[in-house]
């Protein structure tokens, strides 16, 4: 067997496994992992690959949360239709961000996006239509087409299951393409790509929407699973826990992300009501470790481990 | 003349100078980005927190120690710059060779750290610090009632960030830190102890932040979450005015809150975000910040 072959076989398998899941666990915590998953890998499009640390994205997961909340609710829009709405606003919100945030470099990026992200948030206290600090409450599921009805946890499950494949599919595609080569080159030396004539604000710009849309997918997402927005989903918070995510999974690796949202999305599930608010103790605690002894993250130690070896 | 654009004058007054009390913190804390930015090249998430602890110190020390206000002051500050020299001795120090983002990823990690010990402690609904007797009270300026406790603030501020700047400027101790900053390794070889100095200059940097802390305790409630709330914005400032410049800092600081204070009379929804939407304007008008270098 050759190495393609192998990787479509591992492809396959944990498709199939992602398939039968909700016979062994509880479908509303799977879609959750789905959801931070998607997000994460979003995340890691624009960090692990561009070499942008954005601290700010949770203003696209909470915007497009709020935006197909609000479709639903209010508009009674079909819930395929208010979840690609909430993903277009998180993309134009992307490209507003972007296009600022591209003017300064490194440090003063990641600053930046935290402070925009942050305008973002004190707009949805005050807005009008996000409930202030209740939320977007009681928004409901739908279903598909008039046909198969979402409020059923499994069928929504594979709704859920299906939207974040298409995303990480969109995103592996993207880093294997010539325009992820070009990403990656800014990566390694912007200077270097600058002479070789990429116009690198462009790419950086665009990548950065990219990457914005897709974590606004996975918040459109999130919001119809649990049936509410909240300022939760646009707080600085979540922007760190996305980056907590994919760092303990693995930074520009391609199911790091996926990897580091389960761990992180779990051990939040589990925690939450045994130590209260600890729980942000204990998640400093992972990301001073991961900092300063496994930068590389699980995956990337793994596939370190097996360089070593090999 | 008791009206501008509709807004009795005491009220804008009022609002000036509460703008300017703000802008005081705005002040002291991206001048202590700033130092420490200079010197390590890490942007320091934990400045908020640090920032918090001073508050919590300082009220510690009044319920637990008996520890008064003008007491904490001087003794809030040091502590903070002792566990901000441990910070670095133990976790920053091994992040210099690496890449400038994991230092904010760090010290993000160590917010979260601190935060979340003290919001298990004491719970997110704030705990009152009481002005100190010779501070309470108001002037009468004849056009306005001045706080006196507000007018110290503002006081207080400028003097530590001026004589920062003296330091820094103009002495022998501020000429190697420059030095050291311009150039780690020629700076080292002509046989100052440079790792000694970054040591020093993280703990001072976080000094200040603990000092306004202790400012800020009588003035807002002290407050688990204040340090966060207050340090996205500082980061705002700091891109508006860059870091390229003490002075530049200091005016940048002080410029916001009072432009802040503005927005809460005229036009009160905008006061949470005028900062930001400044910044904004800034990065189209002059990417690199009112007194930024460009790259």
């Amino acid at each position: 067997m050759n190495k393609t072959t192998l990787i479509r076989l591992g492809y396959g398998l944990l498709l199939t496994a992602l398939l039968a899941a909700p016979q062994v666990a509880y479908p509303v915590l799977l879609m959750k992992v789905l959801c931070f998953a998607l997000f994460a890998c979003a995340f890691n499009l624009l960090l692990g690959y561009t070499g942008l640390l954005s601290f700010g994205h949770a203003a696209f997961f909470g915007t497009a949360a709020y935006v197909a909340g609000y479709a639903m609710k209010a508009w009674l829009l079909p819930t395929p239709t208010s979840i690609l709405l909430g993903t277009l606003a998180a993309a134009a919100l992307g490209w507003l961000f972007g296009s600022l945030a591209i003017r300064r470099q490194g440090i003063y990026f990641a600053m930046v996006t935290l402070a925009l992200a942050q305008m973002m948030y004190f707009f949805f206290i005050q807005a009008p239509f996000t409930g202030g600090e209740d939320g977007l409450q009681g928004v409901p599921r739908g279903s598909l087409f008039g046909i198969v009805s979402l409020a059923d946890d499994l069928n929504l499950y594979y709704f859920v299951l299906a939207i974040c494949v298409a995303g990480f599919w969109l995103i592996h595609r993207t880093i294997h393409s010539p325009f992820g080569q070009v990403l990656k080159a800014i990566r390694e030396n912007e200077g270097r790509a600058i002479s070789l004539g990429y116009d690198v604000a462009r790419y950086k710009l665009l990548a950065f929407v990219l990457s914005a849309g897709l974590a606004g997918l996975a918040g459109a997402t999130k919001a119809v699973v649990f049936g509410f927005a909240s300022l939760t989903d646009a707080h600085w918070h979540m922007s760190g826990d996305v980056v907590l995510m994919t760092i303990v999974g693995g930074l520009g690796t391609i199911f790091g992300p996926v990897v580091g949202a389960s761990i992180i999305v779990i051990l939040e599930d589990q925690l939450a009501d045994k130590v209260g608010s600890l729980v942000s103790v204990i998640m400093g605690c992972i990301f001073v470790t991961c900092v300063l002894l496994f930068r590389r993250g699980i995956v990337g130690e793994i596939a370190a481990l097996k360089q070593r070896y090999s | 003349m008791n009206e501008i654009f509709g807004v009795p004058l005491p009220a804008l007054l009022g609002q000036l100078m509460l703008g300017l009390v703000n802008g005081s913190f705005y002040a002291i804390l991206s001048l202590g980005l700033a130092v420490i930015f200079g010197m390590l090249n890490i942007i320091n998430f934990a400045h908020g927190a640090m920032y918090m602890m001073g508050a919590f110190l300082a009220w510690m020390g009044l319920n637990y120690w008996g520890i008064d206000y003008w007491w904490a002051l001087v003794l809030v500050p040091l502590a903070i710059g002792v566990i901000g020299m441990i910070t670095e001795r133990a976790l920053l120090q091994w992040l210099y060779k690496l890449d400038h983002l994991y230092g904010l990823l760090l010290t993000f990690g160590l917010a979260l750290i601190i935060e979340g010990l003290f919001r298990d402690q004491y719970g997110v609904s704030g705990l009152p610090y009481d002005i100190p007797e010779a501070l309470t009270g108001a002037l009468d300026l004849g056009f306005m009632y001045l706080p006196k406790y507000r007018a110290w603030v503002i006081l207080a501020s400028l003097v530590v960030c001026f004589s920062t700047w003296f330091v820094i400027e103009k002495t022998r101790l501020g000429a190697y830190l420059r030095a050291a900053t311009e150039n780690p390794a020629l700076t080292q070889a002509f046989g100052i102890n440079v790792p000694l100095m970054v040591m020093l200059t993280y703990g001072f940097g976080v000094a200040l932040a603990g000092f306004a802390g202790v400012l800020a305790a009588p003035a807002f409630q002290v407050n688990p979450l204040m340090g966060s709330h207050l340090i996205i914005v500082v980061f705002a400032v700091v891109v508006i005015g860059g870091m390229g410049s003490i002075l530049g800092s200091i005016v940048t600081g002080l410029s916001l809150g009072v432009i802040e204070g503005l927005a809460k009379v005229f036009y009160p929804e905008a006061s949470a975000t005028v900062v930001f939407v400044i910044m904004a304007v800034v990065l189209m008008v002059r990417p690199a910040g009112l007194f930024g270098r460009e790259q």
